[in-house]
């Protein structure tokens, strides 16, 4: 694998049912690509999170993902509320989410601790009322 | 344990993913929240869950879970049966319950698919 690859995708704010779509395509591009299982895992996991914040909180966004050698770098941006309290928004079981996401099985304060879990690297830039930047690292190897 | 073998303890109807019923299973999760499978979950892994949309596929397919179980009597729609498809998940149902359910799997050796 010598060639640096980028992928973009635009993720609608309005189809729950659609969540994920493109979380599924980038591991189906490494998985062919020969990208070690473990870094696809940490890549879906991580990418799949905040895919489905993006559906949940802020009406949708876009994603690039940028595959080189050494990593794979996801950008998550959206012109959703922000997050008031990052600190907060990190710690495990915390959550805004509204009964009707409950429902569907998600909003259990899970999503951004997993999202550091699953990643070697994870860089949130938010600002209320204008929208939020999410930059995970996942390591090849 | 396979798939197969999970099949005939719960005397589950296997809606897609005949073809992949001699897959190995290692351990199980049962879970309606698919934020925890996201958490908790290793490889190899049966996921049983009540909860019966879209999500449950895709969560199943980021993990790399071998099989799905639907408790308490719920049924897939075509949608989701589109996409485990795809995805090459087997979907099975059963009538017995979430707890009920994980019991069987136990006592045929089946262990939790959690990290400690």
């Amino acid at each position: 694998m010598n060639e640096k690859i980028h992928l973009s995708y635009v993720i609608p704010g309005d189809d729950f049912t659609r969540a994920g779509e493109a979380s599924g395509e980038v591991k189906k591009k490494l998985k062919q690509m020969g990208v070690p299982p473990e870094a696809i895992r940490k890549v879906a996991i991580s990418m799949y999170e905040g895919e489905i914040n993006m559906v949940i909180h802020a009406n949708g966004g876009m994603i690039d993902v940028d595959i080189s050698t050494s990593d794979i770098t996801i950008v998550l941006e959206d012109h959703g509320p922000g997050i008031e309290n990052v600190a907060l928004a990190m710690q495990a079981g915390y959550s805004t989410a509204p009964d009707k996401v409950r429902a569907l099985g998600f909003g259990a304060g899970m999503g951004l601790p997993n999202m550091k879990k699953y990643s070697d690297e994870l860089i949130i830039d938010t600002k209320p009322g204008y929208g939020t930047k999410v930059t995970l690292v996942v390591k090849i190897g | 344990m396979t798939v197969e073998d999970v099949r005939n303890v719960l005397g589950a109807r296997v809606i897609c993913g005949e073809e992949h019923l001699k897959r190995e299973v290692h351990t199980a999760c049962g879970a309606d929240m698919m934020s925890d499978v996201l958490a908790f979950v290793k490889d190899q892994c049966v996921l049983l869950t009540g909860l019966c949309n879209t999500q449950v596929i895709r969560t199943a397919q980021m993990m790399d879970v071998v099989c799905i179980v639907f408790v308490r009597g719920k049924k897939p729609d075509q949608a989701m049966t589109e996409l485990a498809k795809e995805c090459e998940i087997p979907l099975l149902c059963t009538g017995h319950r979430m707890f009920s359910a994980c019991g069987m799997l136990y006592e045929s050796g089946l262990r939790g698919g959690a990290s400690y």
